[in-house]
Parts: C-alpha cells; structure tokens; sequence
C-alpha cells in the first residue's frame, strides 16, 4: 500500500509525456480563423485568402512590429507587471534613430554636419533610447515603490511628448540605403524571429527567465528563495525598453519615414497578444510562442478584414471581441483540464 | 454507540435519517490522480468526526466535495436523510454546510467584519451596507465564541493565528448544520487551540456535526468521537475513537507500524556557526543574543507573537534587524537580503508557506529548484537535467506525491508542499538550516522522515535551528531549547533541563 503511495507517479508520468503542448489550442483558433477568412474569401471575392504571398507579408510584416513589443510585455506581464508606455517609446526612439539616419547633403536634416552615418549609429541610438526609457520604468517602479501601471502611463504620455518635441512635430525622412535596409523584403520578419527565439530560450533555460517567473508568481517568496527581485524587474523593464526601440527602428526604416504618431495603440496590441497567448496578466505565466502565435492572431484578423473589405470601424469592434472570446475559451479550456 | 459501528460497518445504500450527512461510493479523479475511490462516509449529529491519513490520501478533496467545491465523478450526497446535489459553495452554505479551508482564504484589505460577512452584510433602507449593524453583529459572534479581535480592524494586520480565528468565525457564523474543518489548527498556538475546542464543544451541545481534519494525534483522541481513515484515495476504515489507540490509529493510517517518532542522535557538537548579539528591531524584539554550533538542533518555542519568527527572517535579511551584530564563522556578517543570507551559507523555512513560500502557478521542479539554481547554472543557463535528477532523488526521499515534477504545485496536497518547500533547502546545502514549523500539516509517516532527515543533517554537521509549536517535537529534537517571551529571550534549556513545564513558564513569561 505504502510502496503504491509513493511510487503512483509512475503511470501518470507517462501519460503526461503525451501532453500536448499548452499553445496547442490558440494554435488551433488562429487556424480556424484563418480559414473562415479563407472561406469567406472564395464567397466574397472569389480568391483565396491564405494564397496570396503579397498581402501574407504584408500582415506578416506588421506582426513582427506588434510581435517585437509584445515580446518584451510578455516578459514584463510574467514578471507581474505591465508596460503602457511601448508604443510611444516605439515613436521616440523612430524619431530620435532616424535623425541619425539621414543622407549626406540633405540640407532639411536634423543634423545636417552628420549625414551618412553607418548604419549602426541609429540602430545603436533608437536601442538606447529604449533602453533609457524601460530602465527609468524599471528603477521608479523598483525603487519608489510605485505600480507599473502608473509609471508606464506616465511614460507613455512623456514619451510620445517628446517625440513631438524632438522635431516640433516634423516627420524625418530621407535616409540612408542600409538603413532602408533594415525595413526591406522580409528583414523585420526575421528580425522578429530571431528575437522571439532568442527570449524564448532565455524564458526557458536561464536562470534569469526562472527568476522573472518566480518573481511574478510571488514577489515575497522569490525574495526568500535569494532572487534580487529589485534588479531582475530593472533588467526586465529595460530589456521590454530596447525592445521597444528596436520596433521603432524597424518601424521607421520600413516606412522610409520616422513621425511622432507612429506606433499608435501597438501598446495595447502587444499586451493583447500576449493575453491571447496564454500569458496571465495576475503573473507567474506565459510564453512567448504563446505571444507569437497571439501576434498572429491579431495580424490574420486585421488582414483578413482588410481583405474582405469590412468597414475599419466594423474590424475594431470584432477584434476587441475576438481577444475576449480567445481569452475566454481559454479559460475554459483550461477549467475543463482540471 | 456500538450499535451505530455495526450500521457502519453493514450495508450502506440504507438511509438512516439517524445522520447529519452521508457520502456514498463517490469518486474524484484528476489529471493523472485518482484523489477518491468510492468513498463512503457517514457523519452522526452533534459527534466530532475526525479524518486521518496521509499527505495526499484524499481528505481535503472529499471535503471540498462535501462543500461544494468540486464535484465528484460519481457517487451520492445525503444531507439529513434527504439525496443533495452540490453545484457551488453557495449551496453547500445554502442547505447548512461550511467549511474552513487548510489555507487561509480571507481578504487582507477588509476588515474582520466584512471578511466575516462578505456578501452577506446587513443592509439599511437604501440598499447600502449599514456597517453599524454589522460591526454589532461581529462583536455579538466573536463575543459568543470568546474570541478577542477587533471586528473593525483590517484582517492583514492580524496575526496567522487570529486570522485563524476568524475563519472559524466566519464559518460558525452561517449557523450551518455541518462543520468541515481542515487543519484548523495547523497555524495556530496551544492557547487557539483550548479555544477552538471550547467552541467546538459548543457547537456539538448546539446538536451540529463536525467533520475535523488533522494531523495531530493528541487532538483527536480529545475532541474526536468517530474517527475514519483514508489512505490513496480508499476509505480504509471509520471508527470509534476508543476503539483506536495511538499505534493502531497509525498503523490504520500508514499501513506499517512506525517505530520510532524522534530519531534524535546524540552527534558531536561542533565550533559555534552563528552567533547573534543583542540583536533588535523596533517593537518587534530586541536584545536577542544565542549561539548555534555545527551539529546542534538550537529549539526554538514561544507563544505565537513571541517573536521567534520576526528574529529568524530578520537574521535571513527578509528585515534585517537595526541593531546587534550577527556573526558567521567569527566573522561579522552584514546580510540585508535573503540573497545575502544564502550565499553565505544560510536558509530558511519560511512559517507561512503561501505568503513566502510557494510559487502556486510554477511546477513541483520550478519550486523545488528555485533557490539553487545558482548552483547549477552555466554561464547563465540552467543545467536542466541536472537539477531534475537531484529533485526526482528529493520526491523519492521525501516520498512527495506528485504525478512528476512538472505538475503545478497548486494541484499538491497540503503536505506535499511543505515536502517541496523543505527539498527547496535541502537542495541547497546551507551551513545552517532554520526551519520555521518544519512538519506543519506534515503526515505522521512523513513528519518522521523528516525528523530522521534533520537529524541526519546535523550529524552532517548543519547548524539547525527549528522552530516549532508543537513542544514535543522541540523537547524530542533538540540539543538546547531557546524559550522566546514577548521579543525577548526568555531562556535558553539544555537537553537535560527541557521539559514542558519550564519550557511553558518561560514561553508565558513566568
Ligand atoms: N486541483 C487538483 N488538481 C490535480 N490534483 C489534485 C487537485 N487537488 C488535489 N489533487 C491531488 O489529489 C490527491 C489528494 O489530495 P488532497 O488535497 O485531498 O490530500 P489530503 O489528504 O488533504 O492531504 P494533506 O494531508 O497533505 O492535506 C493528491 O495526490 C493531490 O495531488
Ligand atoms: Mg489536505
């Protein structure tokens, strides 16, 4: 009876191998979704949705700009917190990188002494500025105590302030080819993934990734357990930061402009994927396949109204349905797990 | 009386209106568990019913069925003779049955009075709360019972025990017919505990039955009438408790008997490795000076609120103390974080395994593993399958019942988290090992192992320091026994000269 007691893990094990993985189910909705849009393609216009290489990388592109963001909220929101302010950090550190990104002898430039820089020197500035503003979020929320939620509210308000103030309001334009670069072909998409990728693994393997779940699962008892909550939420918040800036580098080169109202709400599409995603907003959950696969989510329905031609006022009453059904039948699912 | 254990004992699809409650072959699985197995169960009015068994055998999964909260894959419910069918807690509380849960489950930022009375509060003319009637109502229930809190304060400024009391509070207060209580007194003092069982007393006059989970043998010979026992998830077998003895009861419980309960070895004590100076931290303790050495089981006993755990997570660094000096190897040791403690060697078993301890969304691994991941980390990456094999070898020792390590923790039994939370420190290494009620809600099969593992630990050499209110486990464990007494040392016992009596005296201050 004892031995029964102790040893009965053995046949459960087993069965758990064949788990299927968590995202298994938001996989399976952004199928559905897919192909109802695929469906409604052949009745409506008579042409296939999902074969249509054009408009895909055209989704696919704006995916990876949410995508990069929502990597870093994911991070943040495991860790117990919240970002507010990603979207206009992302139209900061576009303004502020593409200045440096100007062509030689363009006599409208922001600096007009320091045309055709490489390229690295605006990468490096809109990454900084990231930086700057996730590690200014992290150390007032660490250090003074107050909730994510206000500070990165603040942050928001600032950030996009700024960015207007950086130019008085003027969009930057003109840049160098290998800054252009950067936002041509697929070259956000891979940048996307390799990101996703990379912070997948740190999520998973680092002991960095183990401390922001504790962290988020219970800040006292990751204390007690020898984690320095105060410098991994900094590390977060910054890391979520250059993220950040990285979208607005990314953003900026694509649409060979960089304006003060770029990235618009990406706030909250990057926060929305993650929840769809699986990513809990009490902490101490998600995973970043889970947010890619949101990210996708989000993407298909935008393009697929697109595509079908639905009213733009119609699509933001169904999206904002569709993350709250997504998030319900999770929910669901998972009570019915257990 | 034996005419009630025959009907026990026969057939059970008769319905006797004779008793308050009766279960009948239900059955609960989840994942990967089969927590019941056609377990039938018959609760007599105005008895004391007590559940034993194992961490993990099922008996708050049966009760949470009783209660509404889960709902059993098959089987049948009767309230007072009559079929019921349980959707909810609202309805388990609807028809008169109530439970107080083995966590806490109460609302930090409300007052006792709204905790008591969460959603049922009085209401005036308007439709608004009038919260003059009900801190009345509070003060005329916690005045019933004898119980002395403040109906108006926040319930988070109370300590674990009163808040204990207040869920008692609260679950007398639906005036319900049927009482489930799991580890009621697993957080609480000697002093709660004479209370409880007044109350409990009361309620059994009142013709109310009573459903009493624990693990401690000497409350149930006091207060149980029946007593049933449950083993991996089987209901083994109901009883009166004067047909049981201690070794009985146990062998009922583990299925084997059980030897030797404090395995305590006399092992050479080493040099001194922490020695603490007059410490103090503002109305919390002060002047607090001991030594532990290698090898040595420092006891630690005082009342609830005495200060022994404020002293114990302060030399930890979770508030570090103002004053005093805390020396490490003869060396003086600043530590202003747990990070600190632990690094020079320390760790800690924290008292409230919810509030400090568990990381309920991660898995048995995650939680296991957390504190030393330093320990096996490569230039920042886990050696994963490392730390699997050291925690797979802790839940073979511990003998924690878990599907795998990568079961959410939240799934575990009470007292499988408290096995994690111990292999968390073990896994650790630590130089010196405070435990903070090491064996809380522990099982007596395991409380023994873990008892032989500290023991095992000090002839390793660690520095233990063990916390406990349980007195026999400190005067069967200890090398000396330091006796705490409103923030201050009151005494410090040697083996020889710790007994019960002086170890009271102290504790109250005499
Ligand atoms: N929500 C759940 N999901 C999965 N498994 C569960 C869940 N609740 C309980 N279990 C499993 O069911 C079994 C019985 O658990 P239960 O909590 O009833 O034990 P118990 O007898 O109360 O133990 P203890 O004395 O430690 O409190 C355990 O193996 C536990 O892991
Ligand atoms: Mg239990």
């Amino acid at each position: 009876m004892n031995q029964t007691t102790t040893v009965a893990s053995l046949p459960a094990t087993k069965k758990r191998k064949f788990k299927l993985p968590q995202e298994f189910s938001i996989l399976l909705v952004l199928i559905g979704i897919a192909l109802i849009f695929e469906v409604l393609g052949w009745v409506k216009r008579d042409q296939s949705f999902l074969y249509n290489p054009q408009g895909l990388l055209i989704m696919i592109l704006q995916v990876s700009e949410i995508g990069l963001i929502a990597v870093g909220v994911t991070m943040i929101i495991i860790a117990g917190g919240i970002d507010l302010a990603s979207g206009s950090v992302v139209a900061l550190s576009a303004m502020v990188a593409s200045s440096f990104a100007q062509v030689v002898g363009y006599d409208r430039a922001i600096f007009p002494s320091l045309g055709g820089l490489p390229v690295i020197i605006p990468v490096l500035m809109g990454l900084l500025i990231g930086a700057i503003t996730g590690f200014i979020n992290g150390a007032v929320i660490v250090k003074m105590r107050v909730p994510a939620f206000i500070v990165t509210l603040g942050m928001m308000v600032s950030a996009r302030g700024l960015a207007r103030y950086y130019t008085g309001g003027q969009p930057v334009s003109m840049f160098t080819d290998d800054y252009l670069w950067i936002g041509s072909g697929s070259n956000p998409v891979i940048i996307f993934l390799a990101v996703a990728l990379f912070f997948h693994i740190v999520l998973r393997y680092t002991r960095f990734g183990k401390s922001i779940y504790a962290i988020g699962g219970n800040v006292q008892a990751a204390r007690v357990s020898g984690i320095n909550v105060g410098k991994n939420l900094i590390a977060v918040y910054t890391i979520a930061g250059v993220l950040s800036g990285l979208a607005g580098v990314v953003v900026s080169a694509r649409a060979q402009t960089g304006q003060s109202g770029m990235g618009m709400g990406y706030e909250l599409d990057a926060i929305a994927a993650a929840v769809i995603g699986g990513t809990s907003l009490a902490g101490g959950v998600g995973r970043i396949t889970g947010t890619v696969i949101g990210a996708l989510i989000l993407g298909v329905i935008s393009s697929g109204f697109t595509f079908l031609g639905i009213d733009s006022y119609l699509q933001e009453i169904v999206k904002g349905l569709i993350i709250v059904i997504a998030v319900v039948a999770d929910q669901f699912r998972k009570k019915r797990a257990s | 009386m034996s005419k009630v254990q025959q009907q026990e004992n026969s057939s059970v699809s008769q319905q006797d209106a004779e008793y308050m409650f009766v279960a009948e072959r239900v059955s609960k699985s989840f994942p990967g568990v089969q927590a019941l197995n056609k377990v039938s169960l018959k609760i007599r009015p105005g008895m004391v019913h007590a559940l034993m068994g194992e961490n993990g055998a099922g008996k708050s999964t049966m009760m949470k069925i009783v209660a509404g909260i889960y709902i059993p894959n098959e089987g049948q419910l009767y309230f007072k003779g009559q079929p019921i069918v349980l959707k909810s807690p609202r309805d388990a509380l609807g028809k008169g049955i109530a439970m107080i849960h083995q966590e806490l489950n109460l609302l930090a930022y409300m007052t006792v009075a709204e905790n008591i009375w969460i959603g049922r509060e009085p209401r005036n003319m308007l439709g608004l709360i009038d919260h003059g009637q009900l801190f009345a109502q509070t003060h005329a229930l916690l005045s019933k019972l004898g119980i002395d809190i403040d109906p108006e304060v926040e319930l988070g400024s109370l300590s674990i025990a009163n808040r204990q009391m207040v869920e008692i509070a609260k679950a007398v207060s639906f005036n319900s017919d049927l009482l489930i209580m799991d580890e009621p007194t697993s957080a609480i003092t000697e002093k709660e505990v004479e209370h409880l069982f007044r109350i409990i007393a009361q309620l059994k006059a009142e013709g109310k039955a009573i459903i009493y989970i624990t693990h401690k043998m000497d409350e149930v010979f006091q207060i149980a009438d029946d007593i049933s026992i449950f083993r991996d998830g089987h209901h083994i077998v109901t009883k009166t408790a004067s047909e049981f003895d201690h070794n009985s009861l146990i062998t009922a419980m583990v299925g084997r008997e059980l030897s030797q309960v404090f395995p305590k070895e006399d092992v050479p004590i080493g040099d001194i490795a922490l020695s603490v100076k007059n410490l103090g931290l503002k109305g919390v303790f002060n002047d607090v000076s001991f030594d532990v050495h290698y090898g040595e089981i420092l006891g630690v006993a005082g009342l609830m609120g005495s200060g022994r755990t404020e002293v114990m997570e302060s030399l930890f660094g979770i508030n570090p103390a103002k004053e005093g000096e805390i020396r490490f190897d003869g060396r003086q040791l600043k530590i202003k974080s747990p990070a600190d403690a632990i690094r020079s060697g320390m760790a800690l078993l924290t008292e409230d395994r919810k509030k400090t301890g568990l990381f309920l969304s991660l898995s048995v691994g995650e939680n296991m593993q957390i504190a030393s991941l330093p320990d096996h980390c490569n230039m920042g990456f886990v050696k994963q399958s490392e730390v699997d094999e050291l925690c797979h070898q802790m839940v073979g020792k511990l003998k924690v019942k878990t599907p795998g390590l990568d079961e959410i923790i939240e799934n575990l039994s009470g007292g499988n988290q408290q096995k994690v939370l111990i292999a968390r420190w073990l896994l650790n290494h630590p130089k010196v090992l405070i435990l903070d009620e090491p064996t809380r809600g522990v099982d007596v099969g395991a409380k023994a192992e873990i008892h032989k593992l500290i023991t095992q630990l000090a002839k390793q050499g660690v520095a233990i320091i063990m916390i406990s209110s349980e007195l026999p486990e400190v005067l069967g464990m200890s090398d000396r026994v330091m006796v705490m007494h409103e923030g201050k040392v009151g005494g410090i016992l040697s083996r020889a000269e710790a007994t019960q009596e002086r170890i009271l005296a102290l504790a109250s201050g005499m």
